[in-house]
Formats: C-alpha cells, sequence, structure tokens
C-alpha cells in the first residue's frame, strides 16, 4: 500500500496567543494566520508536523499532534480559554 | 492536556511578557529539556534573580526561588551545598548575570559547582526600560546610550570557560532544538554548566535601535549566529559580527559540592580515633 498522508491538529490556546506572528512568519508551509490577533491554523492540512512553530512560541500557545482518523478534531471540543482552576470546581 | 504544560504553574499563565518577547521560548525550551531527562520534579530547584528573564522561575512548577538582582547564584550555591542531591538551575538575564552578578558568576564557574546557568541574553535591561549592559554590543542604542555604547561587550561563554566553567553552550530562540540539546547536555554536566540564549527584547532592543518587530529581530538574530562547526572552517573575516552557537566547551572536573562533601567526611574520620570524638575536640581547642 502507498504511505497515506499523516495528518495533524493544532491545538491553540487562544486566550495565552499574544499574536506575535512568531510561528506565522517561519512555518515552512504557509499553514498559519493571524485573524483577529490570533493564530489560527488557516491550512491545517498542508502542516508537515515539523513543530517550528510549537517551539518557538513564547507563550505556549500552539501545539501540533499527530492525528490517527478519528482523533482528527480531538482539539476542537477542548477549551483552553478555561483556566484550570475551573476543570477542579 | 499536554504533558509539556505540567511542568507550568498554569494558573501563572498567560505570562507578563511582552508579545514576542523571546524569554518564554527559552523558558519552554528548558522544560522539553527537563522532560526529555524525565528529572524527578521534587528534585529540581529552579532560581532567578530580577529582571523580566528572571521572572520565568514564577511560571515554572518546580521548588523555585525569585532572589534579589544578580544574586541568584550566590543562593543557588547555598542550595547546592546543603542539599548536593538536587539538581539546581539557575536562570537569569544579561544584566542579571553579567553587571551586577558578575562576581557571583565568575566564581561559581571558578569552584565548578553543581548549578546549570541558562543565561537569556537580550542584550539589554529588558525590564527598566533598554538600559546596556555588560552584554550590549558596541554601537547600539540604549536609554543610557542614546548616542551608541561606547562599551566593549563580554563574550560570555569565552568568560565562562575562562573562568573554569566545565561545560558552555550558545544557542537562540531561533535555534530552538539546538537549544534544548544544549541545556539537555548542560543539565548532565556534573559541574557548572553555562547555556547562554540570545533572544528578542522587542519592546526595548528591538524599538530603540530600529530593527523592527519580533520577527525581524528574530531574523537579525539568526544572521549573526554561526555554528560552531561552520566557523571552524570559514575564514577570519567572514565571521566579523557574528556570535558562534553550539557546544563551545566540554571539560569535565571534579564538582565542588561532591569534593565539599569528601573533605566534610575525610575531617570527621580522622578525629574518629580522637577520645571524644570531632564534638570534643572542637569544643576543646582554643
Ligand atoms: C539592587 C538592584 N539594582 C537595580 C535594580 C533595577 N533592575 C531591575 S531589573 C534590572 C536589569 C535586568 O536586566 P536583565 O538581567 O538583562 O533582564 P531582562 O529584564 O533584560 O530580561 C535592573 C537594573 C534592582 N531591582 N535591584
Ligand atoms: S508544524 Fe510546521 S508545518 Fe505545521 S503549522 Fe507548525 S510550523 Fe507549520
Ligand atoms: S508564536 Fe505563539 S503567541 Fe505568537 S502568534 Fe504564534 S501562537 Fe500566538
Ligand atoms: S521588556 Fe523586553 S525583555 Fe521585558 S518582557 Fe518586554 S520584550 Fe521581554
Amino acid at each position: 500500500m502507498s504511505e497515506q498522508k499523516k495528518v495533524y491538529f493544532h491545538t491553540i490556546r487562544e486566550k495565552w496567543c499574544k499574536g506575535c506572528g512568531i510561528c506565522v512568519a517561519y512555518c515552512p508551509k504557509k499553514v498559519l494566520e493571524l485573524k483577529d490577533g490570533k493564530v489560527v491554523a488557516a491550512r491545517a492540512e498542508d502542516c508537515i508536523g515539523c513543530h517550528a512553530c510549537e517551539l518557538r512560541c513564547p507563550d505556549f500557545a500552539i501545539e501540533i499532534h499527530e492525528a490517527s482518523g478519528e482523533r482528527k478534531h480531538e482539539a476542537e471540543h477542548v477549551d483552553f480559554a478555561l483556566p484550570p482552576e475551573a476543570h477542579h470546581a | 492536556m499536554s504533558e509539556f504544560l505540567s511542568y507550568f504553574r498554569q494558573d501563572r499563565l498567560p505570562h507578563i511578557w511582552c508579545p514576542g518577547c523571546g524569554h518564554g521560548t527559552v523558558t519552554g525550551a528548558l522544560v522539553r529539556a527537563i522532560d526529555r531527562l524525565g528529572l524527578d520534579k521534587n528534585k529540581v530547584c529552579v532560581v532567578s534573580g530580577i529582571g523580566c528573564s528572571s521572572r520565568a522561575v514564577g511560571y515554572l512548577d518546580f521548588d523555585t526561588l525569585h532572589t534579589a538582582h544578580g544574586r541568584a547564584l550566590a543562593f543557588a550555591t547555598g542550595i547546592k551545598m546543603a542539599r548536593p542531591d538536587l539538581k539546581v538551575i539557575v536562570m537569569t538575564g544579561d544584566g542579571d548575570c553579567t553587571a551586577i552578578g558578575g562576581n557571583h558568576f565568575i566564581h561559581a564557574a571558578r569552584r565548578n559547582i553543581g548549578i546549570t546557568t541558562i543565561v537569556m541574553n537580550n542584550e539589554t535591561y529588558g525590564m527598566t526600560s533598554g538600559q546596556f549592559s555588560p552584554m550590549t554590543p558596541k554601537g547600539m542604542l540604549g536609554t543610557t546610550a542614546p548616542y551608541g555604547n561606547v562599551e566593549r561587550s563580554f563574550d560570555l561563554c569565552e568568560l565562562a570557560k575562562a573562568a573554569g566553567a566545565t561545560y558552555v553552550g550558545r544557542s537562540t530562540s531561533y535555534h530552538v532544538p539546538l537549544l534544548i540539546d544544549l541545556i539537555e547536555k548542560a543539565l548532565q554536566n556534573d559541574g557548572f554548566s553555562v547555556v547562554e540564549a540570545v533572544t528578542q527584547c522587542p519592546t526595548y532592543l528591538g524599538r530603540k535601535n530600529k530593527l523592527g518587530d519580533a520577527v525581524q529581530l528574530l531574523n537579525w538574530i539568526k544572521d549573526q549566529a554561526v555554528n560552531v562547526k561552520a566557523a571552524a572552517v570559514m575564514p577570519k573575516e567572514k565571521l566579523e559580527g557574528k556570535f558562534l552557537i553550539g557546544e563551545l566547551h566540554n571539560g569535565p572536573a571534579p564538582e565542588y559540592s561532591a569534593e565539599y562533601g569528601e573533605l566534610i567526611a575525610r575531617v570527621q574520620r580522622s578525629f574518629e580515633n580522637v577520645k571524644g570524638g570531632l564534638w570534643e575536640c572542637a569544643s576543646n581547642s582554643d
């Protein structure tokens, strides 16, 4: 079988992102964009999972995970805007 | 949630640093190096002085100490001597480490005490609004150098090596994988280790020198960095205005707290055959 293209999903902690644009500028595949001062994965399907964005982000606001088919959208269900205390309430 | 975040006091985030400030990137690199080594969280103590960079410890979920300006290494020395079993890490800025804390730095290096020092070098005093530091390159502008800095700057890695540090490396907030590797190796060195992380202060250094935003400042840093392996085959004139990155020194030597521990044990042994032991002897001496 031919090798399947790997799929990546982006965990973005919007509340922590300060819109500095570092991840956007250095993404080799131009996956990321700034929208209203926050990063968005505008072309997530082009991501090659190099982690350049994640490593350089000064605000721990973006993370890349390899997704196996059904886990692909997991990130969307996690509300990182909630403060951690809220999870213990 | 990601395991990476478990090293942070998440209720303190987002951090206070300006948008695009490199201090967060360096802090992230430290955490990744610690994670790779699988260090026991309860055996790590992170110490800092004063400065934007020194605020890093407030976000890290280890035992941490935020001390006085320039004195991180003095406090860290005390911790290491009292508890040699701990991994002691110092996070400091170029001002904190090389100006007010310069003496502590050279003597910690001379003793080869088991402390890993990470110097977040943004070439300025960020917290107090952009005065020049001993690591501001000659000619650059600052609040206290409105017509350009006249002083020559330190090469911190050369200084560390000459003073006796046994592991020395330099990277930048652009070259993050290298930075993580260097911190990982520095943490494994049993002795005084220094990792200089050249990083960006867009708010003061960048603005005062019209170097642009965080990305342009990072490009400016990237363009000055030359890997030490590449530099070995480059003609000297091509290295003008550049700095070296990579592992710059690795020369293991006996570690101070261990040697001190041995000394104590030796002295105690020498009193074993004395009547009344060490305590009696000490109380009877003049
Ligand atoms: C004894 C003392 N002197 C001076 C100060 C003022 N001060 C606070 S931070 C700082 C410089 C910090 O520069 P650096 O270590 O390079 O850190 P940065 O803010 O650039 O990350 C100075 C001079 C102080 N807090 N305490
Ligand atoms: S992992 Fe690499 S390719 Fe994917 S978004 Fe981040 S920088 Fe771009
Ligand atoms: S690098 Fe981090 S803080 Fe900056 S825009 Fe990207 S995600 Fe946001
Ligand atoms: S003043 Fe400079 S060093 Fe301090 S947080 Fe802002 S960008 Fe970072």
